[in-house]
């Protein structure tokens, strides 16, 4: 089942469903890459508040969303990592050093207004 | 006395959430603790991949068994793919002969209580995983 994405403002927010499957998650990256350009976002959330199992390949690929969308000029955040997910995903090694996390939706959305709140004019062009 | 009468098939990717899924399913039935069953899913998420990346296909066997004097949740991940050249190798983190990260075997390793890795060139792989029930089951 594809990850349904909508657009807030100048943020778009991809909520991730229990099952995502790998199809779904190559998917994403594509549909988030092409709206960041579509819509000119300046911010993604990306909420796994549903996601009940993080396995490498599906944090890899939220990595790689965060990585890529960067380079089109917006900001990723991850929401809502339940706890059990957090343990067992340091048990397997994972981390996530180098992508933007917060509690919740609330908390991810304000991080991005912040941020974009605090881009210069010049760089907004 | 091994019974893993739960067999899930592994032919595509999609299979890998069906897999994980059971064995959520089992272990919650278990009364394993919630982190315990994430543990346990996301350890049978990675080795079910694997047989989904390398081998193509295989199974998911998972169960109820005596381990070591322990009454144990099994889970079993058998294929007959091309095998693991070096077992030792494929248990240390950050080794992949693909374009992984290289934290499957060795991460789902430490998820579980017990592991083992039986592989011939060839002819297939078989990792089977233990996690100890939960007191008084």
């Amino acid at each position: 089942m594809p990850v349904p994405i909508l657009k807030q403002g100048n943020f778009l927010i991809a909520s991730i469903q229990a099952a995502m499957s790998d199809a779904d998650a190559e998917q994403l990256q594509d549909d988030l890459m092409n709206r960041v350009g579509r819509f000119r976002s300046k911010g993604i959330i990306v909420d796994v508040t549903a996601v009940d199992v993080m396995d490498s390949f599906a944090a890899r690929s939220l990595r790689t969303i965060a990585h890529m969308t960067n380079l089109r000029g917006a900001e990723t955040v991850v929401v809502g990592i339940q706890p059990e997910v957090a343990f067992a995903m340091v048990q397997l090694g994972m981390t996530f050093e180098d992508v933007h996390t917060a509690l919740d939706l609330e908390e991810g959305l304000d991080f991005l207004s912040r941020r974009d709140a605090g881009r210069s004019p010049h760089d907004r062009t | 006395m091994t019974a893993l009468d739960t067999v899930v098939r592994i032919d595509s990717a999609d299979d890998i959430v069906t897999a994980r899924q059971a064995g959520r399913e089992l272990a919650t039935r278990l009364t394993f603790s919630l982190t315990d069953v994430t543990m346990i899913a996301t350890a049978i998420s990675e080795v079910a991949r694997n047989i989904s990346k390398y081998a193509g296909r295989g199974e998911i066997r998972l169960g109820v068994a005596q381990h070591n004097g322990h009454r144990a949740l099994v889970v079993q991940a058998v294929d007959s793919g091309p095998g693991i050249a070096d077992t030792e190798q494929a248990l240390e983190d950050g080794f992949s002969t693909s374009s992984g990260l290289g934290l499957g075997l060795p991460g789902s390793k430490r998820l579980m209580d017990d592991f083992e890795l039986q592989s011939k060139l060839g002819s297939g792989t078989t990792v089977t995983m233990w996690k100890w029930l939960p007191h008084g089951v």
